[in-house]
């Protein structure tokens, strides 16, 4: 019984949950709902079983640390609260067809995390700059705050879906299906709690590295392409939190909004990792 | 008048708040994609002269310190200031406002509304309503008016201030950044093992800064993980003002030493290829500390000692074992392994000569003064604290309207409440102080 293994079938576990909520939407068999939750706790469940069990892992080798250091364990952990923020959203709300937006993205992370030839599964020892209680504050709150950026961008596809085939006069199978999504209202609302979620454990994501950097470089801001773009970000959705305020800007808009904010979330957490230089290419995103 | 009220509303609008946003956001990534702070021969070569100097013009290598950056944030602290002066009265007024002069018709009209009746005349209703609302929590004030008494309650004005905490916290930290930028420098300094400097060079410019006392590195170590990676690495570091030895302190990554303002980073370190090499000669316990090079030979003349290192092992850079050539007097000289840091014992004649080799090493230190940092995160803590009251904390007000009943005795009872976020939060704890207050539950 290996962490890898574990985390494996966590991977084919919200797959399954992922296809149970296509053939809820595809079919209208609502009554599969109570399985697909099912299934995506357990996914959870086992998830981080596999997360704590890496965690000892590295203590067995004698270089313990939290299991938040490199791409491959922030993937894993960032599909872990991907999940368990669309949990708690979906015991909140009950939007009940939220599962086929947001799993997805819960799965590729882990299937890219899994199977990917391009990132490292290794447990490795941390260099010196890494080795600080700061880190797992800073990666926590980056990534809650990630996470729930990720359910807003789902979100906003929903929104765009309904309104695009609502406004069309068409009738028949295609109405059908988008009855399942809950009114243009509601979602919008929820799109922006998740968005005013996400941006005050980003806040906090930011606040928390800068104050790191500044007690391991002397520096708390350095203009640093990973410091940078998470700054973007952030200006993206203080952005959203104004559009109550505009006229013109909510509706759609702002679901447009939390699909580009979610562009920027991945440029920051992934792009500038690949494509861009500076302090943060420990590829640790 | 005119003119100056459409400025003034164009510097208060949201509108352009998301404009600067959006204009900061844009340019910002200019700066991740051209790298910035290099030398300006570097632009030439990588793009070409005609866009290295286009770049020059806009002074894109160093961009987020360019004139026209610093106008962006000027123009979004100009922003923030106006909308906040703009706007605050009347947030103030709504926070203060006398809740007990709300028309009594407006009550019926809001969302969250109970009526009901009590035997109690008009005057022991309100006094029993007043004792409950305060027993869960709902402090309460009563005026008479025409048709009767007026209770009020209400929570979290206060929260109506926390988007002027949010955007006060922003102008703090910009306040804390400049005094930062102003009265504070930023440098490095590689300083060898046993060696002390009084100046460090500055980052961006390299000119050398006056530290105003001496720092002095008394070693350095560095341990390794199996696979060669360094695991952790520190020097001891002391301090000496005037002379005088002021602190000794041990530092590592993440772990610095301030004195007088300006605080030491571990930061790196750089290998040398010369050794620290210590000789006791016992039972006296008498020695000495040399740094030497590699394969030259040295001496000690007052003990008659010549020594050298002749050969050494390493992985890469670093060194793991030492082969040290030593001749006391007229005794046979010895060759010896030592592993790096560790000694080894010779006898020589009637006294055991201890020597020890240690790779030299320079402590790589950076080194920082910023005397606005306190206030940056000051402005971070009021910024968490302001996005939290703004939108998590309600103004939630409640009214209760007690008339006499309809033949005249008892009391006819009209409970009435608005939350300013969170309706449906807001709906559920509303219908329980009603029930709470109807005495159906305790």
């Amino acid at each position: 019984m290996t962490s890898s293994l574990l985390l494996g079938i966590t991977t084919f576990t919200y797959l399954l949950a992922t296809l149970c909520f296509v053939y809820i939407f595809v079919f209208k068999a609502y009554r599969v709902y109570s399985f697909a939750i099912a299934v995506t706790s357990i996914a959870l469940v086992i998830q981080t079983a596999g997360i704590g069990l890496r965690w000892y892992e590295s203590y067995a080798m004698g270089i313990g640390h939290a299991p938040l250091t490199n791409m491959y364990e922030s993937v894993v952990f960032f599909s872990w609260t991907i999940a368990l923020l669309y949990l708690l959203m979906e015991w909140k709300f009950r939007t009940r067809i939220l599962g086929l937006f947001a799993l997805p993205f819960a799965f590729l992370a882990m299937a890219y995390a899994s199977f990917s030839t391009g990132i490292s599964k290794e447990i490795a020892p941390l260099v010196p700059a890494l080795q600080s209680n700061w880190l797992i504050a800073h990666v926590i709150t980056c990534f809650v705050g990630y996470a729930a950026f990720t359910v807003a961008a789902g979100l906003g596809l929903m929104f765009l879906l309904k309104i695009h085939k609502s406004g069309g006069e068409k009738k028949g199978g295609s109405q059908q299906l988008l009855a399942a999504i809950p009114a243009p209202d509601l979602i919008e609302d929820l799109i922006y709690k998740s968005m005013l979620f996400g941006f005050i454990w980003l806040t906090a994501g930011i606040i928390t590295g800068a104050v790191w950097a500044n007690s391991a470089w002397g520096t708390y801001w350095s203009w640093d392409p990973k410091e940078t773009w998470s700054l973007i970000t952030w200006f993206i959705y203080a952005i959203t939190l104004h559009s109550r305020y505009t006229r013109g800007w909510t509706g759609k808009p702002l679901a447009w909004l939390a699909i580009l904010g979610l562009l920027s979330v991945i440029f920051t957490y992934y792009g500038v990792n690949f494509f861009l230089s500076g302090l943060h290419s420990y590829g640790s995103g | 008048m005119k003119q100056t009220n459409e400025v003034w509303g164009f510097f208060a609008s949201v509108r352009l708040a998301i404009f600067t946003l959006c204009s900061l956001a844009l340019t910002s990534i200019i700066g991740t994609v051209v790298p910035q702070n290099k030398p300006d021969s570097w632009y030439v070569e990588t793009y070409g002269p005609a866009t290295a100097q286009f770049f020059q013009v806009l002074d894109i290598p160093d961009m987020y310190g360019s004139w026209w950056f610093l106008i962006l944030l000027g123009l979004l602290s100009a922003n923030l200031i106006i909308c906040s002066i703009d706007r605050f009265p009347t947030a103030w007024r709504l926070m203060n406002a006398d809740q007990l002069a709300i028309h009594p018709d407006r009550l019926q009209g809001m969302a969250q509304r109970q009526e009901w009746s009590l035997p109690t005349p008009v005057g022991d209703s309100a006094a029993q309503l007043g004792a409950t609302l305060a027993q869960a929590g709902w402090k309460s004030t009563s005026r008479e008016i025409e048709t009767g008494t007026l209770l009020f309650a209400g929570k979290g004005a206060w929260s109506r201030l926390g988007v002027y905490v949010v955007h006060i916290s922003i102008l703090v930290i910009f306040v804390g950044a400049i005094i930062g930028s102003f009265l504070g420098f930023k440098g490095t300094v590689m300083l060898p093992e046993g060696e002390s400097t009084t100046r460090i060079f500055a980052f961006d410019s390299s000119t050398p800064i006056d530290l105003g006392f001496e720092i002095l590195c008394d070693s350095f170590t560095v341990d390794y993980y199996p696979n060669g990676m360094p695991k952790k690495y520190a020097s001891v570091l002391a301090v000496r003002d005037n002379g005088r030895e002021i602190l000794k302190k041990t530092i590592e990554v993440n772990q610095p030493l301030t004195y007088r303002g300006i605080t030491f980073y571990q930061s790196s370190y750089q290998a040398y290829k010369d050794f620290i090499v210590s000789i006791v000669i016992g039972p006296d316990k008498v020695g000495k500390v040399f740094t030497i090079p590699y394969q030259q030979e040295m001496e000690w003349p007052e003990k008659n000692i010549r020594f050298g290192i002749v050969n050494a092992e390493g992985m890469g850079d670093r060194v793991t074992r030492i082969k040290i050539w030593m001749k006391h007097g007229d005794q046979t000289a010895s060759t010896f392994w030592v592993d790096n840091g560790k000694d080894a014992a010779i006898p020589s004649a009637d006294k055991t000569i201890t020597v020890s080799a240690k790779q030299m090493f320079a402590t790589g230190l950076q080194v920082a003064k910023d005397p606005g940092v306190w206030l940056v995160y000051l402005g971070c803590c009021l910024m968490l604290i302001g996005l939290y009251v703004a939108f998590f904390v309600s103004h939630q007000r409640l009214w209760l309207l007690l008339r006499p009943g309809k033949d005249g005795a008892g009391t006819s009872v009209l409970l009435a409440g608005a939350g300013s976020k969170n309706q449906s939060g807001f709906a559920r704890s509303f219908a329980r102080l009603a029930e709470r207050l109807q005495g159906t539950h305790p």
